[in-house]
């Protein structure tokens, strides 16, 4: 329902995004992935380019991500997204096309998409969720989980010697010649949001210019998963998941 | 046979090479394959002539997985898309081909069939009737499924199987061997744009703001909604039985009746010859379609024949089907050889006059 | 005099409370009602609103809108 323009003098000053559906979304209360939904959507929306956008969700939680984002969408499997994604912008080449996958998706079960999708360079963007363990399957270790976090696979803490250590996956994508854009954000505070929100659009201008891929990490939270409350999982995740995935750019274009 | 293509020409040509220049002709948009014997050529043949096509998407992939995804990607997008490979890696594109018939995506699947199971031999087989036929992945579904004889054929159905899995939308695939992908034959190509370019108003190609959003998914997560997609599968299941192809070969008088595909179905052709040299009715039926497939042409025929005999490079695969046909009305025997290894004329022979003794020892 | 003001889709808020966290006037508590989930949800406890949109932003459930005095008339 469109908000009035303004209310006793006052002027409307901020709307949830035109091109977010009006179903409630089935996102855990705190999750960040509604927070990154309703970013990814005001950009859609200020840059007018909801008939040219093409999204793909893979399994996870945002699996249903299509239900929220009023645009075309295909579901993937898990971790196909960004070879799904280049299916669509090799035959589509001038519309926007984004994957939005999670850590299991991006990180350990689509590993080699991950990787070859950004070296061939695929004009897309890649937003990457990143909260360190599988949310829809009920808290198991995910492969960017810390060392010592305790999920329902690693009821002890992981340990590096017999589960791997966490994966900086955008640490590795960044050194790809194919990635044009690579840097790493967060939506735990307001300031986090503005800036990805202007990584987001960054990321669609150069996939206009065709530079290559623009991936950007979204560090994010789980309550849920994590067993905390929002609040609490925003300042855990200040404490101890940002200093092993620091904010910030990784790859910028040479100038 | 003019158009702006140019026209039809006759050649000679490889099985593999055969089919993907069919493909181009076909209006083929996007082709995403890996390198696998006995198939290789097909990725190499597009390659090679991609200059001449400059609008068709040819990519090699990472894997076998990442190109039947960007199948999934780009026939989702609206596009004439494609893939081959043959046994190993058709198997690693189960999971995919089992989302894209959820999702009602079609596309073009080739499978120049090797002998497994395993990594198994690069040589021809048919082993993979099952995953073919019966689905392959997880889940109720089935793919269209055409068998061709002839490096003609490869490419014809390159056509039929383009224009079958779009009128039902849902993947079609040619199931064919290494040796017909080897083989070199002389086939009438036929011009290009003969095919209508595919109407796909479902296509995920930008929402526009005078449609609602298209999306392409095979997640239906409240029962309901998941039984009423499988009903509709199962619906178009039943339309697509009338797309049922075979042939039959001096089956009016046959006494033996032998039932064989794709390459086996040419060598059974010539066991025909021979048996009839020696006095003996047998005759051929060679199902074109394997999925849909030919039972009730079987069923008559169970009607005036004493004995089937189902010749397969495989354990014995269809023959399964051929017994469903004939539902015990008469025996149905099989021969077949396994790992690559192809039944010569005479050794199918000696089984048939095997039978021909049989039916012959019991009184009438 | 008011500044700002916001109207919360009180239908829609899981009281997740991280627009309280990320409120700088600390004008925001959680109602004592439930909503149709059986959420409590958020909503104004003073005039002291400046609609400065943090809640807004960091709202996972984009469920507020946020109005502010215009310009011409501060």
């Amino acid at each position: 329902m469109e908000p009035v323009a303004n209310i006793g003098g006052m002027e409307l000053v901020y709307k949830k995004p035109h091109t977010l559906t009006e179903i409630p979304t089935h996102y855990c209360p705190g999750c960040a992935h509604g927070v990154v939904h309703k970013i990814l959507m005001e950009v859609v929306d200020e840059m007018g380019i909801q008939e040219e956008t093409i999204g793909v969700a893979p399994v996870g939680c945002s699996v249903f991500a299509y239900n929220y984002m009023n645009i075309d969408m295909q579901e993937a499997a898990h971790g196909r997204a960004s070879a799904v994604a280049t299916g669509i912008k090799r035959v589509l080449p001038n519309k926007y096309v984004f994957s939005y996958q999670g850590d299991g998706d991006l990180a350990a079960i689509g590993t080699g998409e991950t990787i070859h999708t950004v070296n061939r360079g695929e004009n897309i963007m890649i937003l990457f969720i990143n909260n360190g363990i599988y949310g829809m399957t009920g808290g198991q270790m995910a492969p960017t989980s810390l060392l010592g976090m305790k999920t329902t696979t690693s009821p002890f803490g992981r340990e590096a010697s017999t589960m791997g250590n966490p994966l900086k996956i955008t640490e590795l994508i960044a050194q790809l010649p194919g990635a044009y854009f690579v840097t790493r954000h967060a939506v735990y505070n307001t300031a986090a949001v503005r800036k990805l929100k202007k990584a987001i659009e960054v990321s669609f201008k150069y996939q206009k210019l065709n530079k290559g891929t623009c991936f950007i990490e979204v560090v994010s939270n789980c309550p849920n998963g994590w067993k905390m409350t929002p609040v609490e999982s925003n300042q855990w995740l200040e404490k101890n998941m940002l200093p092993f995935y620091p904010l910030g750019d990784i790859k910028v274009p040479k100038s | 046979m003019e158009n702006e293509k140019g026209t039809s020409e006759t050649r000679l040509m490889k099985g593999n090479e055969a089919l993907a220049e069919a493909s181009f002709r076909a209006g083929m948009q996007a082709y995403f394959g890996y390198p696998i014997t006995p198939q290789s050529e097909v990725l190499e043949y597009l390659a090679a002539q991609a200059p001449n096509h400059p609008d068709v998407v040819i990519l090699q992939a990472e894997s076998e997985l990442a190109a039947i995804n960007m199948v999934h990607g780009a026939a989702g997008a609206g596009a004439r898309a494609m893939i081959s490979s043959s046994s190993p890696g058709i198997s690693l594109m189960q999971e995919c081909l089992s989302y894209m018939t959820s999702a009602q995506l079609p596309a073009l699947i080739v499978n120049v069939q090797r002998g497994g199971p395993g990594l198994g031999t690069i040589q021809p087989s048919q082993g993979d009737y099952f995953q073919a036929v019966k689905g392959g992945g997880h889940g109720d579904y089935h793919l269209i499924v055409l068998a061709p004889a002839s490096v003609q054929e490869m490419v014809d159905f390159v056509f039929d199987a383009f224009r079958l899995s779009e009128k039902y939308r849902n993947p079609a695939m040619i199931l064919a061997d290494g040796a017909l992908g080897q083989m070199m034959e002389k086939v009438i190509l036929p011009a290009a744009g003969s095919l209508p370019k595919m109407d796909a108003p479902w296509a995920t190609t930008g929402k526009r703001h005078i449609r609602e959003r298209n999306i392409i998914t095979s997640l239906f997560i409240q029962p309901e909604q998941m039984e009423k997609l499988n009903l509709i599968l199962q619906a178009k299941y039943s339309q697509m039985q009338k797309e049922v192809r075979w042939e039959e070969i001096r089956t009016e008088d046959a006494a033996i009746v032998l039932v064989a595909f794709g390459l086996t179905s040419r060598i059974c052709e010539k066991t025909v010859d021979l048996a009839r040299e020696k006095g003996l009715k047998v005759g051929l039926l060679r199902p074109i379609t394997l999925y849909p497939f030919p039972t009730n042409a079987i069923a008559k025929l169970a009607k005036s024949a004493q004995a089937f005999l189902t010749v397969e490079m495989n354990a014995g695969q269809m023959v399964e089907d051929v017994r469903l046909a004939v539902d015990g009305k008469r025996p149905v025997d099989f021969y077949g050889r396994m790992g690559g290894m192809i039944p010569s004329p005479e050794e199918v022979l000696v089984r048939v006059e095997s039978i021909a003794e049989k039916l012959h020892a019991v009184p009438a | 005099m008011i500044r700002g003001t916001i109207i919360v889709a009180t239908d829609i808020c899981k009281a997740c409370e991280l627009c309280i966290t990320a409120c700088p006037q600390d004008c925001l508590e959680m109602s004592p009602n439930l909503n149709v989930k059986s959420y409590h949800y958020v909503q104004l406890k003073n005039d002291t609103c400046t609609g400065c949109v943090n809640c807004a932003i960091v709202c996972p459930d984009s469920a507020i809108t946020v109005y502010r005095q215009a310009k011409s008339a501060t």
